[in-house]
């Protein structure tokens, strides 16, 4: 077929002075501005512009809108995307597109689209601009409402104002409950390379709207019959609405096939259009007025009869409709079934639809949860329509064009036993596809309906989902991608540990060195050095990220005894102490140390990662169980920077730093107010390394000054930065856990080797869980240490230990004893820390730590493998 | 995206909040008096209706106190809410 | 499609030996192998819906058995071995594919408890691999294993057994074997309450479509069992939460193997068909309403294109939810109930679907027996009483 379609004058959306050129496979066209690709390719004869997914059938132009399920397409040009309805594609100059068989193609090139996300609210959202969205809309304006109207058309007659934002080109998505909805806007595709380079491709708005008005309008449905699927058939109103809209003949020969008045208006639009009318063919035994007036301008209209079968040409291109034993030559065959009102988003938000046979088609019913006021032909387009199945036809019919699923399928599918109306969408896929069903949703449930002998209300139809149109997952990723996906936390001192080569790990959401390797030197050379550093002479750990929890009241000490499990109430001011905090359940979730600044004052510190657990954790127990207690708590995590300062001489650099603070009589486990660097600072005599330490704390933003005065002071010393791992190595040869390494949420204080840290009286929230049977089991898994047999060999943490070395073919579950929790090469050898079960009664044992099929023999020890006399915490002299 | 109104900040997003789950569970007096089964009852058993339910709200990215909603656990409509403390409003059961 | 008849849709009758109220996966399962197994075929499944139409028609289907704790590695790697059977047990084919399931791991905590599964999957008889990177990358080229990103890849857990299978048709072909075995499938018919004897003992159940009597009950209904339990007096650990999940377009393959990612809440596999199929974190809140919040589903979507740049383009076609019950230590409860006659198999929370023969197969031997099945043992409810859980929330998310 050749020659222009288009007509010589007319076509409401497009813009005739102006013409533009596009590509489809690989083939250039022209248009005109307003023009759809479907509308283009139309207008030059294009038929064939898809293929079925399954049976390579070929495919043309279907409808004008969302409910089109043939003409998906694959853009090529600008950002790229697949599976786009050509029917609301908005051709461009330089617009590329190809087609495709119902499969989209994913293309590596990074997608460099900017996308935003908006988030509005208003009294009322309009959705759907047409005539009575819009009626809708500037009634809302004039009673003082603040309006959104949506449409997902290019234009929208009417302007935005004061409180009325007018969104074109924007989907309505779909319903999130308590009136919060999601729509598209697409605002710079149709430019093409014309478009701003800073305005976003798309933007996705998040509306909580009081009031909705659904003006989505009804979207016509297709009657089936046998081969209509070639191209050439499409839907009546569509065929009507290319002349009207777009100037373009969808063909010069018709015949119009319909079940209802809809599908003689066409015709007699077609007509008025110049389109020639081989003859009108309505499965009703009379067509009425509509189809006196198609005879009275010498159209045949044939009543009582069906379209029951096609043909084509050898491009499979339509060139005959059969109408029992007539063929009748024509190049466009025009369906129409019915209307359906468009409810999917009324039927999201709760509402349900019911069959009104007046309307032939299933309309608002029960109103869903929000106040929605659904409007226009939203509310159903009046006028019967006769239902009509094809008889043991010849030839497929299909249902659902997009997934080439047909009415054999469905009958398939009743054999099989299905009765419910999902059953058969499953076993055919028929309303599954991209296009969601729209043109076969409501012919599917007919046609079942009508096997079962059934009223098609009793079938119903099957769930709605969204999003109402699919969303690209970059629309939905918006900003929250590279950097901006998720926040990383970097400490005041960050910049340094840069600049001085630290590698980094993700602790929760912070930063943190892991260790500062020189040139050439490995990981594990770089942890060794900076351990010795730390054991022999000071070493300096970046600890701002503790969590840091301000208690403040005059009820804080007895708050925190039922907390933690130890007794807090009894330590002085001017002291700390450790503390392990448990779950209900009696398992460890976390643990730190407690300060007592002033009788009525705490400094608590919690694990990196968890300091917003713990601090939401306190407050719950305030605020919901003892309201009565007089207790405030304070996130100052970000308040304070810290530097750990490890080693026999951090004394001596502290003394530097601090002239003023008397360190002989700092004591183990107190704390301090002190001028260190010539900063306010609050200095802990505490230590994670079981060597002589102090962790100072000032006011964030002195932290890098304080770092570099620490380094500048332990210049003398041999001072070293050290980072996470040399900080584990150190605080694992003294057999201190790590909350969340060495436990798993099934580890009690006593499995910990903590029971010294559990008050006997009990007291504290989960201190009950530790007497049920299980929990007070004596052959718990406990905290041990290992030494490998081989001292070359570090073991994997995460290494199983068993009896016996396994088999090398395992077909019966070997029995596991615990499993490695931590292990380094330290400055005591390799070595590990380990939960075993009854651990405290196998010191000395020899066991086996497997791991990637290896088994290497360990020997259980102590879990504290440095200094057990505890002698290096106050120095080498 | 529920609407949650919190009583001291008015309606805000549900991503403003962390729940809590079933309301009115109360820390037992004496823990050491309870046999294991009344003990896992207060640690693991919680109500879990189909229809209204009293459940605990925690406005963390907002003034980060505790309340309680009388929300239906499969329409999502919530009838009210009530600080800790405060009568339940009433609903149709 | 298999020809012919796949299974009846019957009437009620007056009475079975046992009745089991939930037709899902695990209910058909269980009847099936009631059947099967026991030589009990007076057997009623009872739907209040259309069968298999609850969380079995809304699952991400993702098959795989590398669960930490002995007792779950036993239990779900007795399922993914009656799983490899199936569809010859059957003679249905559902669309079972072994293309390997692999779990990324972002932080060094995650390296640590991905090394500590995978040997103990490999003593436990699953199997299972620790990947490198470079390992990760070659087997899905289209991941980022870019160091520089937000969470970037250090490697992953690979179960080369584990896969996906086609729900509908895993529904539909043990409602064919049940069927086939005299099992009667009744759909639309909800239960509304319980008939007990003076002493408890529950001697039959109520429904919408009037009373049916059982010589035992087992409740299989996953996100409804507490609505169940409720009628009957006793109070279950589980709470209903919805679980969103989500489906793209159909498109050209360009992932053959399941990837999930606990730390960012993605799991993505791609269909026959060539829809990405993922699924979205659990929604906080308690919810009987199928369906959660868009900001789930936006998070979701920005950590997969994070992790699959490739996706960018790719549209989310349809969402939809279902009802996870959880427990409090996210495992099952298998077995009697304080009711006489009553059995519970329910908590499976996300676990359900690739639970669904070996909890069928253990549940129904748990009720021919009236005791719980050896591999049921551990996942009793007493265990919440006595504190033995089986915590299989992984390591706790907690950082130095």
């Amino acid at each position: 077929m050749t020659g222009s379609f288009r007509t010589a004058s007319g076509g409401t959306r497009i813009d005739r002075s102006r013409t533009l050129t596009f590509t489809f496979d690989g083939t250039t066209y022209t248009a005109h501005p307003g023009d759809t690709l479907a509308s283009a390719l139309l207008a030059h004869g294009v038929r064939v512009v898809a293929q079925g997914p399954y049976t390579g059938r070929p495919r043309g132009v279907y409808s004008t809108g969302a409910e089109e399920p043939n003409a998906f397409v694959q853009v090529e040009s600008g950002p790229g995307e697949p599976m786009v309805r050509a029917t609301r594609l908005e051709v461009h100059d330089g617009l590329r597109a190809s087609s495709l068989s119902g499969r989209g193609r994913l293309v590596d090139a990074p997608d460099t689209g900017r996308y935003d996300k908006v988030y509005a609210h208003c009294d009322v959202l309009v959705i759907g601009a047409g005539t009575a969205g819009r009626a809708a809309a500037l009634a809302a304006v004039a009673a003082g409402a603040r309006v959104i109207v949506a449409d997902d058309r290019p234009g929208i007659g009417i302007e935005a104002s004061g409180e009325l934002t007018v969104l074109p080109r924007t989907t309505v998505t779909g319903h999130y409950d308590h009136g919060y909805f999601v729509a598209v806007e697409r605002r710079t595709d149709h430019l093409g390379d014309a478009a701003p380079a800073r305005t976003a491709r798309r933007r996705l708005w998040h509306v909580r709207a009081r009031r909705v008005v659904l003006a989505t309008g009804a979207l016509e449905r297709p009657v089936l019959f046998p081969d209509n699927d070639r191209p050439g058939i499409m839907l009546a109103g569509a065929a009507a609405a290319y002349v009207r809209r777009y100037g373009v003949l969808p063909g010069r020969r018709a015949v119009v096939f319909g079940a209802h008045d809809g599908a003689l208006q066409a015709a007699l639009d077609l007509l008025d259009a110049g389109v020639e009318i081989a003859c009108v063919t309505d499965v009703r035994a009379s067509t009425g007025p509509l189809g006196d007036r198609l005879r009275e301008r010498g159209v045949t209209v044939l009543e009582g009869r069906a379209v029951t079968g096609t043909e084509s040409g050898p491009d499979g291109i339509l060139t005959d409709a059969r109408i029992g034993g007539d063929i009748v030559p024509c190049d466009l065959l025009a369906v129409s079934g019915g209307w359906n009102p468009d409810l999917h988003l009324f039927t999201q938000a709760g509402g349900r639809t019911r069959w009104s046979a007046e309307h032939a088609a299933f309309i608002p019913g029960a109103p869903p949860r929000v106040p929605i006021d659904v409007v226009g032909s939203a509310r159903g387009i009046p006028g019967e329509a006769a239902e009509h199945l094809p008889e043991g036809a010849d030839g497929l019919v299909f249902v659902d064009l997009h997934r080439d699923a047909t009415l054999a399928g469905v009958r398939d599918a009743l054999q099989a036993g299905m009765t419910s109306n999902e059953h058969v969408k499953r076993y055919t896929t028929i309303g599954t596809g991209a296009d969601q069903g729209r043109t076969s949703g409501v012919p599917a449930s007919g046609a079942l309906a009508r096997l079962l002998g059934r009223a098609p209300g009793e079938i119903g139809t099957t769930t709605q989902r969204p999003p109402v149109e699919p969303i690209p997952f970059a629309v939905l990723a918006g900003r929250d991608r590279g950097d901006l996906l998720a926040p990383a936390r970097r400490t005041p001192m960050h910049g340094w540990h840069e600049e001085h080569g630290a590698l980094f790990e993700d602790v929760g959401e912070w930063k943190r060195p892991r260790y500062y390797p020189r040139p050439g030197e490995s990981m594990d050379d770089a942890v060794l050095r900076e351990c010795r550093t730390a054991r022999a002479r000071v070493a300096a750990l970046d600890a701002s990220t503790l969590g840091k929890i301000d208690v403040q009241g005059p009820d804080a000490a007895a708050f925190l005894d039922r907390i933690y499990t130890g007794r807090i109430s009894t330590l002085a001011p001017g002291r700390c102490r450790y503390g392990v905090m448990c779950g209900t359940d009696g398992m460890i979730f976390d643990d730190g140390v407690a300060a007592r600044l002033a009788p009525g004052r705490f400094h608590l510190t919690t694990t990196s990662g968890n300091a917003a657990r713990v601090l939401d954790w306190l407050e719950e127990w305030l605020q919901t169980e003892w309201p009565e207690l007089r207790v405030r708590c304070t996130s100052v995590t970000d308040q304070w920077a810290v530097v750990a300062l490890a080693g026999p001489r951090s004394r001596d650099v502290l003394t530097a730093l601090a002239p003023g603070l008397d360190v002989a009589a700092f004591p183990f486990m107190a704390t301090r107010e002190a001028e260190v660097a010539g900063l306010p600072a609050r200095v802990f005599r505490i230590s994670y390394s079981g060597e002589l330490a102090y962790e100072i704390n000032v006011p964030s933003w002195h932290g890098l000054a304080l770092w570099e005065a620490v380094m500048a002071a332990g210049e003398p010393h041999g001072i070293a930065p050290y980072g996470t791992e040399t900080m584990h190595v150190l605080r694992a040869e003294k057999g201190y856990i790590v909350a969340g390494q060495d436990t798993d949420g099934t580890v009690t204080p006593h499995d910990a080797g903590l029971g010294w840290a559990v008050k006997a009286a009990g007291g504290w929230v989960g201190h009950r869980s530790l007497h049920r049977p299980d929990t007070a089991r004596a052959d718990r898994k406990r905290l041990v240490g290992l030494r490998p047999r081989d001292p070359a060999v570090v073991l994997a943490e995460g290494a199983q230990l068993v009896a016996e070395p396994p088999p090398a073919e395992i077909t019966h579950p070997v029995p596991m004893l615990g499993h490695v929790t931590s292990s380094y090469r330290g400055t005591v050898g390799s070595f590990a820390l380990a939960l075993l079960k009854g651990g405290d009664e196998r010191e000395g044992e020899t066991l086996y730590a497997v791991d990637s099929g290896r088994a290497d023999a360990v020997t259980v020890t102590s879990p504290v493998h440095y200094d057990r006399e505890g002698a290096r915490r106050d120095g080498d002299g | 995206m529920l609407l949650i109104p919190c009583p001291w900040c008015g309606d805000r997003d549900e991503v403003e909040f962390h729940y809590g789950g079933q309301a009115h569970v109360a820390y037992p007096s004496d823990p050491d008096a309870l046999d294991d089964a009344a003990w896992a009852d207060y640690v693991f058993m919680r109500d879990n209706p189909k229809g209204w339910f009293r459940e605990r709200w925690t406005h963390t990215a907002g003034c980060r106190r505790w309340f309680n909603v009388v929300r239906h656990t499969v329409t999502y409509e919530i009838a009210g809410s009530y600080r800790p403390g405060d009568v339940p409003p009433k609903v149709a059961s | 499609m298999p020809d012919g008849k796949l299974w009846e849709d019957r009437e009620p009758g007056n009475s079975y030996d046992v009745v089991i109220v939930g037709a899902g996966g695990h209910g058909l399962a269980t009847a099936y192998y009631l059947a099967r197994d026991h030589g009990i075929t007076d057997v009623a499944v009872l739907e209040r819906g259309w069968l298999a139409g609850g969380n079995m028609a809304r699952n991400t289907t993702i098959i795989r058995s590398n669960y930490l704790w002995d007792e779950s590695a036993a239990i779900y790697e007795h399922s993914l071995r009656l799983w490899e059977g199936l569809e010859d047990d059957l003679g249905h084919d559902l669309k079972f594919s072994q293309r390997g399931v692999l779990n990324l791991a972002h932080n060094l905590p995650d390296v640590r408890e991905g090394v500590r599964r995978v040997n103990a999957n490999r003593l436990n008889g699953v199997d299972a691999e620790w990947l490198d990177p470079d390992d990760v990358k070659k087997l899905v080229p289209i991941l980022n294993t870019s160091p520089s990103v937000r969470f970037p890849v250090l490697g992953g857990t690979f179960q080369p057994r584990g896969g996906i299978a086609r729900h509908d048709q895993v529904a539909w072909g043990l409602a064919k074997g049940a069927d086939e075995r005299g099992v009667h499938l009744i759909q639309n018919c909800e239960v509304t309450g319980f008939r007990r004897t003076p002493g408890g003992a529950v001697t039959g159940v109520e429904t919408s479509r009037g009373f049916i009597g059982a010589g035992r009950v087992a409740l299989c209904a996953a996100g409804h069992t507490s609505v169940l339990a409720d009628m009957l007096g006793f109070r279950l650990p589980l709470q209903s939460h919805p679980l969103q999940a989500l489906v793209s377009e159909l498109l050209e393959q360009v992932l053959d193997t399941v990837v999930m990612s606990n730390a960012v809440h993605v799991y993505v596999s791609q269909a026959h068909k060539g829809e990405l199929v993922m699924g979205a974190g659990i929604d906080a809140f308690n919810g009987y309403g199928q369906r959660g919040s868009f900001h789930v589903i936006e998070q979701q979507i920005a950590a997969a294109v994070e992790l699959f740049p490739v996706f960018a383009r790719a549209h989310v076609l349809r969402t939809w939810g279902g009802i996870v019950d959880v427990s409090p230590d996210a495992s099952p409860i298998i077995g009697p109930t304080p009711v006489e006659n009553v059995f519970v198999n329910c908590g499976w929370g996300t676990g359900g679907f690739k639970a669904t023969p070996g909890a069928g197969h253990v549940y129904a031997d748990t009720i021919a027996h009236a005791r719980p099945h050896p591999l049921a043992e551990p996942f009793g409810l007493e265990r919440f009483t006595t504190g033995a859980l089986i915590d299989e929330h992984g390591a706790a998310a907690v950082a130095h």
